[in-house]
């Protein structure tokens, strides 16, 4: 961990102001993502801008039906949220899925979307990582890749993003808004992280200049039919091997709209529009859940390590769409999986 | 006996859960530098140039320590032996020269005013490399595995016998590199004062690092004191020193001043870890289920400096009953740090490959695996045909079986479901040893009724300073309370390294023998009492109990201890002694047990959840069933563990350690974890030793991977062979 300067933002005017002026410095409100890196060398701020006391901690109602949430509300302040668990049932089992209670505790909203891969050659700085050293080259390549993406990937990098919220908010289609020094704008869920192409150093479309101030759902929950599916190592505390975010809504048994996101198989969460608009009209059953399957991984490719998460993707979005319509979503307290 | 055999709570827990319980990173020191390690970022080579200069110039820096400008540690590597390291190679000498053996392998240790300042300092050494051609795969490396000397005597012929044989079964079973992972961070706490070290170590063995440090450091035994006092687990990475604590020395008497060195979980992984292995097993059968030959070969990695290897192939043919067996071992030499002892060294691995392999015979023969244990069941130890100082197996079988459920077992795979997931019930059988050592240990009984017993054993977690307080308050007829207990400093009185499941015997042996000789000083003072009741009570009468001497024919009769001290004008009594144990080579020493699991696999998908374990454990005496009850648990999780999570993985490429730390090295957590139920039983045994006590560390461990290994074909069909047993390799 290097040396660095410590300041706490008094406004969020103020905290676009001191990293405007400081490039080389972080934000920092939960810091369960960040401190790790600091401590291994890999992100090396010249200051952190404490932003855990900004006024960024409340989920309200917007006029359209829709919710806000404040970039610093915690994780598990926002699973276990009323609103979030009546009308967003998605979300709050998403977030349960990840990381452990005290880890969600500490996590903020706007840090659950900047966390960063875990991949082993990013962690390690004695290992070539486009991502950490751009140019150095991809170990995990070549190398131990069974955590990696087999969706998205470059020649630069098969990094996937570790996040279970974000896999839901995508599925959600929320907005991400943010602040710079030209004022306010908001980022569609599904431009803000973006593929490694050739500069896998940059995980989102988030300006260095910029702040996360909230992330806005719209209205359609999907509180009816959906579940978060998640495969991985063990029964808690590991990230995914494959996750599956599903929710329908149906008209007796045809699909009326669809939303499918997955996670832990590409560099951000990964969603095709294409194949839930071929979704609707179809009848909610295993042969067409099989097809939709078939269409979102109709690219994807393994490596050594990691070419059976085809598969196990296949299997786990028939699975979770099945859930989803049958209105029996996966419990993250028992593990059994339904 | 009022507290031998029975449940009592931990008489640390308090110390523990209030932070009273100081660990090696913990003791208190003022003036203290703190230290931090700078690693090798390759496997095998030399360090080219070392340059220290812009962490020499952050403010706060004392000095980087290099093999370049270190001060004089010993030459010679015969120097660097401990009591339990390999007796084949030269150790590892920390900061010693160029030389690279392992990537992350200490190369620098930045002294600092702060430990923060220090981490900082340390990234910024720049280390300049000269690498070679290494290697790391096993996989690779078997082609030029040597074999060592020392697998047991092989009987018949067992290559013969299994070409003749009705039902043969061979294949091979794969157990990845483990690591320990203890909690409690590897960290040494060297104080100086006027030249004289007080050592704070994170060890299982208080005396081996004295004995270490002062040959590595040419210092006399008096300079130095080593002290463990409590440690967050061991499992084996602490028997024998690691490098944390010559650093520490070298630093304290470098600055001349106290030192702290904790080194960080990623540093951990480069210490030691369970060898990767390959177990061959090759079985062959009558149809009746009878054993005609047993082979088994070992495969293992070790370091290029030391040959570390245990026994992994002998239990197969001391286990069941077989005509003809026969053992090889061999050695892969890789580019890595040397492997250690992890509970149950060479039996966690080799009766992984000897269980699964006996249900897949099992499977062949279409016999009960129960049964055919049973059939092939031998109640002599059959390297040397003597008999067992006891062997309560079959009841471990038949409780173990009851407990489970077993005959509600339909014996086809995929037969048993719960909705989407298949059940699968499987079982095996453990063994280890019944070890005893030498052990010395003081008892002051002080004239208020209170005792205070030393040894410098350590408890690593396991409850020893429990039970050393319930024996020796049973054998000194005091309460509980009464009777303080000293461990873990190397200048009380000797015990070896606390490991091998020996300490519970060891101790104990040593608290009967120098209580005895409190028992007798306080028949003499009773006697000598004016009017004394027991006045002609010959010492074989004389027992010790609620604060009193007593006549054992007549319990209404005695005196109480502090009157007879008091009368004897005594305010102390102190005797120190050292227990040996009688050689016995008529006898095998041994515990057993038989696991059951029970898993649930989701058919589709090839999650396993590890619904119930029962293991029913023979191991003589247990001393107290709630912290014995905790180390087979605590076995049986680390079965889980090895089953179905824990790998090392090894980027051969690179030669490193690409998952070292506990989010991506996978134990198993609770959610991992359900019914664990332990069944100790009844096995009475005058002859391993005098209190039947057998040890209760490790035996918890062997064979649980085997049976969940086991319980996964029946639920699946799917034999996996190589650990551990992830979804991946039963998609498909």
């Amino acid at each position: 961990m290097i040396n660095f300067q410590y300041a706490r933002a008094t406004d969020i005017a103020d905290a676009v102001r001191q990293i405007a002026g400081e490039p080389t410095a972080k934000f920092i409100a939960g810091g369960t993502n960040l401190i790790d890196l600091m401590k291994e060398n890999i992100e090396r701020p010249s200051r952190l801008i404490d932003i855990s006391r900004l006024p960024l901690k409340q989920i309200e109602e917007t006029g359209d039906g829709g919710l806000r949430i404040g970039a610093l509300v915690p994780n598990s302040d926002l699973a276990y949220h009323a609103l979030i668990e009546r009308r967003y049932p998605l979300l709050a089992s998403a977030i349960l899925a990840g990381a452990s209670a005290q880890l969600r505790n500490m996590a903020s909203t706007g840090g659950n979307l900047l966390q960063r891969t875990r991949c082993y050659y990013f962690y390690d700085t004695a290992t070539p990582c486009n991502k950490r050293a751009p140019g150095s080259g991809c170990a995990a390549r070549y190398g131990l890749n069974r955590m990696h993406a087999i969706l998205g990937s470059s020649e630069a990098c098969i990094a996937t993003h570790p996040s279970d919220m974000c896999v839901a908010l995508a599925a959600l289609e929320a907005n991400v808004h943010v602040a710079g020094p030209g004022g306010e704008r908001v980022i569609a869920f599904a431009d803000f992280h973006r593929l490694p192409g050739d500069t896998p150093e940059r995980d989102t479309t988030l300006r260095a200049d910029e702040i996360i101030i909230a992330v806005e759902l719209p209205a359609r929950g999907f509180a009816t039919h959906y579940s978060y599916l998640k495969i991985r190592d063990r029964l808690s505390y590991a990230f995914a091997l494959v996750a599956v975010a599903a929710a329908l809504e149906l008209e007796r048994d045809t699909i009326k709209e669809a939303r499918l996101a997955l996670g832990g198989v590409a560099h951000k969460p990964w969603r095709d529009v294409a194949v839930e608009k071929a979704m609707r009209g179809e009848p909610a059953n295993r042969a067409s859940f099989a097809r939709a399957a078939d269409a979102i991984l109709r690219d994807a490719r393994g490596f050594e390590h990691n070419a059976f998460k085809i598969e196990l993707a296949r299997r786990a979005i028939v699975r979770a769409l099945t859930q989803a319509a049958a209105g029996t979503p996966q419990s993250q307290s028992v593990k059994k999986i339904r | 006996m009022v507290y031998i055999g029975t449940p009592t709570s931990r008489v640390d827990g308090p110390a523990k859960v209030t932070g009273a319980a100081k660990y090696a990173g913990d003791a208190a020191a003022s003036g203290l530098a703190y230290g931090a390690v700078v690693t090798s970022a390759i496997p095998k080579g030399r360090i080219a140039t070392i340059d220290t200069g812009a962490a020499l110039r952050v403010a706060g820096v004392l000095d980087v320590l290099t093999h370049e400008n270190r001060p004089r540690m010993a030459r010679r590597a015969a120097a660097y032996k401990d009591d339990v390291g390999p007796e084949q190679g030269s150790p590892f000498r920390p900061l010693y020269d160029d030389t690279i053996m392992f990537s992350g392998q200490p190369i620098a240790l930045v002294l600092a005013e702060e430990w923060e300042i220090a981490r900082f300092a340390a990234s910024l050494v720049r280390v300049e490399y000269e690498a070679e051609p290494f290697a790391t795969d096993l996989r690779v490396e078997r082609e030029r595995a040597v074999a060592v000397d020392e697998p047991p005597k092989p009987r018949g012929n067992a290559d013969k016998a299994y070409a003749a044989a009705a039902i043969r079964h061979e294949a091979e079973y794969f157990i990845p590199i483990e690591h320990h992972n203890p909690m409690e961070l590897y960290a040494s706490t060297a104080l100086w004062e006027d030249g004289k070290l007080t050592i704070y170590d994170k060890t299982q063995g208080v005396l081996n690092v004295h004995n270490y440090l002062c040959s590595v450091f040419d210092m006399k035994p008096d300079k130095l004191r080593v002290l463990s006092p409590f440690m967050g687990g061991g499992f084996g990475s602490g028997l024998r020193p690691q490098y944390e604590a010559p650093l520490a020395v070298l630093a304290a008497r470098a600055l001349e001043r106290s030192v702290r060195l904790v080194l960080t979980r990623q540093q951990m992984y480069a210490l030691c870890y369970r060898p990767a292995t390959i177990e061959r097993l090759a079985l062959g059968a009558a149809p009746g289920g009878t054993l005609d030959s047993v082979s088994h070969e070992a495969i293992a990695v070790t370091s290029q400096y030391e040959d570390y290897f245990r026994n992994d192939t002998g239990w197969s043919g001391l286990l069941y009953k077989s005509p003809n067996a026969k053992y090889v071992h061999r050695l892969a030499r890789v580019d890595l740090p040397t492997p250690s002892d992890m509970r149950a060294p060479g039996a966690t691995t080799g009766v992984y490959g000897l269980e699964c392999a006996m249900d897949e015979l099992a499977v062949a023969l279409k016999i009960d695996p129960i049964a055919l244990r049973l059939r092939c069941y031998s109640d002599r130890d059959q390297h040397d045909d003597i008999p067992y100082t006891s062997k309560q197996l079959r009841k471990c079988y038949r409780q173990g079986a009851a407990a489970f459920g077993w005959d509600r077992r339909n014996p086809k795979p995929r037969s048993m479901r719960d909705g989407s997931e298949l059940v699968g019930w499987g079982m095996a059988t453990g063994v280890w040893e019944a070890l005893q050592m030498d052990t010395a240990l003081r008892i002051v009984l002080t004239a208020n009724g209170h005792a205070e017993v030393s040894c410098a054993f350590s408890d690593i977690g396991t409850g020893t300073y429990t039970i050393v307080a319930q024996v020796a308050a049973d054998l000194l007829g005091l309460p509980l309370e009464a009777v303080t207990v000293r461990l873990g400093d190397s200048t009380l009185p000797q015990a070896p390294v606390e490991g091998g499941s020996w300490t519970a015997a060891s101790v104990s042996h040593a608290i009967a023998k120098t209580a005895d000789e409190i028992r007798k000083e306080l028949w003499r003072l009773a006697k000598a009492m004016p009017n004394s009741p027991l006045g002609a009570c010959r010492l074989e009468d004389i027992a010790l109990a609620d604060g009193r001497i007593i006549d054992k024919t007549d319990s209404g009769r005695g005196v109480a201890m502090t009157d007879a001290m008091r009368h004897g004008r005594r305010d102390r009594l102190e005797h120190e002694t050292t227990n040996s144990f009688a050689e016995d080579d008529k006898h095998a020493r041994n515990t057993h047990s038989a696991i059951f699991a029970e898993v649930k696999v989701d058919e589709e998908l090839g999650v396993i959840r590890v619904t119930r374990v029962v293991n029913a454990v023979a191991a003589g005496r247990i001393l107290n069933t709630k912290t014995a009850r905790s180390q087979i648990m605590g076995g049986v999780v680390g079965g889980i563990g090895m089953a179905l999570h824990e790998e090392t993985l090894i980027d051969h490429t690179l030669g490193r350690m690409m998952n070292a730390n506990i989010a991506e090295y996978h134990v198993p957590v609770n959610a991992d974890v359900h019914d664990i139920e332990v069944i100790f039983v009844d096995e009475p045994d005058e002859l391993v030793n005098p209190l039947g006590i057998k040890g209760v560390g490790e035996i918890g461990i062997v064979g649980t991977a085997a049976a969940i290994a086991n319980a996964v074909y029946h639920a699946t069909g799917k034999r996996v062979r190589d650990l551990p047993i992830t979804l991946d390799k039963l998609l498909g």
